[in-house]
């Protein structure tokens, strides 16, 4: 473990019915953006539920700025500099400003307007911000779900397959976005994706995830052009390794 | 002729009044014990269910069976002195109308999925935040519970006309004036409440769809 480690797994073991999720030891370092990779199954979404203290771990230390994530269920003061994106976007009933506004709200923050309206400007809802959220299409779902997690001003992001429902165009933004925000201010992402081209362009250090199990982990460009496990060379080449 | 204008107004407004007070309780009971049954993950939770949904099939002449026993001059709660009164009567109607309002509240509340309650913790809610906004989603299912209960309520005759007395006047309501008015073979007046009853009941039901469409829009 290194000292700015924010995260810090050891030998933490979930089991879901037929599947373990075994991880012998993952450190997140304050400030990155860690990209998971994995094929459907690996284990990503498992993780991240952990990471963000809605599942708890059957074995194993999962500590979170010093505060446990196994035993105990995280103070609200700690919980809330954290939060989750779904890879479904679970959107709530009302208006897509409704919706972004939700985190502020829980907050009790008065000042809500501003920071909603500059955060439906960002990621382009500000023209649907009167729609009800219902009716939004899977990728405009999406983007409502990340700008009501943005706003909040999270110190960690956690995002499931983000991007899953969106058009190249909106990838894009989404990118940039989280990049750009990560520049503003200090925010730790960790980005679950099985898109080997997004993680090499988005992530400081990226890992990989097979059947549950952490194969590799280290800096992104060294991840895919000197990956020290034959596994992790044979998933960046594209070749079937699950 | 029966009765006047004035005793059918008379008559309607005490069947919407005793049903509207009944279904007030019954709700300010039974959502919020609904909702927590709902919310909450019990080793018993079938059971809990059977039993809630059990009370929905409660036999009314049962309830007003008991509710005699209870309040008669030898029951343990004569000194209330209720029995053949409005109160009797509202007392009959909640028990009736509250496993309406508990159960459908508990499964409209048991089918948010839990995956928006995770979601709806990761954007930061603590306990109660957590539970408002469940219920919330659930609105639909709670205004339909309500619903529910004052159908039920308000067609109800057995338990009303044994704790109550259909007494002109003082507590006769639609439903046990109907059975007056058959007993006697004025067939047509009798109708005529039961086109009255109808009238009541599908008035409130238009109101709760208006509410529940405006809560959609919201």
């Amino acid at each position: 473990m290194t000292d700015s480690a924010l995260f810090h797994l050891r030998n933490v073991r979930k089991r879901l019915g037929a599947f373990t999720l075994d991880l012998h030891q993952v450190d997140v370092q304050a400030g990155e953006l860690l990209a998971l990779l994995g094929p459907t199954g690996a284990g990503k979404t498992t993780l991240l539920r952990l990471l963000a203290g809605l599942a708890r771990a059957d074995e194993g230390e999962l500590v979170f700025a010093g505060h446990s994530l196994h035993s105990t269920e995280l103070p609200l003061a700690v919980r809330r500099r954290l939060t989750l994106v779904h890879q479904r976007p679970l959107l709530l009933s009302g208006t897509v400003r409704f919706n972004v506004e939700y985190g502020l709200r829980l907050r009790k923050r008065r000042d809500l307007a501003d920071p909603v309206d500059a955060m439906l400007e960002r990621l382009g809802l500000a023209k649907l911000q009167r729609q009800a959220a219902s009716t939004l299409s899977g990728g405009q779902s999406q983007l409502v779900a990340l700008a009501r997690a943005l706003v909040i001003e999270p110190e960690v992001l956690l995002l499931d397959e983000p991007t899953a429902h969106l058009d190249p165009a909106h990838v894009a933004l989404v990118e940039t976005t989280i990049r750009e925000v990560q520049r503003e201010r200090p925010m730790t992402v960790v980005w679950a994706t099985h898109n080997l081209f997004q993680a090499r362009r988005v992530a400081d250090r990226t890992a990989l995830l097979l059947n549950g199990r952490l194969v590799e982990a280290g800096p992104t460009e060294e991840f895919f052009t000197r990956p020290s496990d034959p596994r992790t060379a044979d998933f960046v080449e594209g070749r079937m390794v699950y | 002729m029966p009765f006047s204008a004035a005793d059918f107004w008379s008559i309607v407004c005490l069947s919407l009044a005793v049903t509207a007070t009944a279904v007030s309780i019954a709700s300010v009971v039974g959502i919020p014990l609904g909702a927590w049954l709902g919310m909450s993950r019990w080793r018993f939770q079938r059971s809990i269910s059977a039993i809630v949904h059990t009370g929905m099939a409660l036999p009314p002449v049962v309830v007003g069976l008991l509710l005699y026993l209870l309040f008669s001059r030898s029951g343990p709660l004569a000194a209330l002195g209720w029995l053949f009164t409005v109160e009797a009567m509202v007392a009959a109607q909640t028990i009736l109308a509250l496993p309406f309002v508990v159960g459908i509240t508990m499964n409209s509340v048991a089918a948010v999925p839990a995956d928006l309650v995770a979601q709806i913790k990761s954007l930061g809610a603590g306990e109660w935040q957590c539970r408002w906004t469940v219920l919330r989603e659930a609105r639909h299912g709670v205004l339909l519970a309500v619903a529910a209960a004052f159908g039920r309520s308000i067609s109800e005759v057995g338990a009303v006309l044994i704790v109550g007395g259909n007494i002109a006047g003082h507590t006769r309501v639609l439903t046990t004036a109907i059975v007056l008015e058959t007993s006697k073979g004025r067939f047509e007046f009798a109708l005529a409440l039961g086109a009255a009853l109808l009238t009541v009941a599908l008035l409130v039901n238009l109101v709760i769809l208006r509410l529940q469409g405006s809560q959609s829009a919201a």
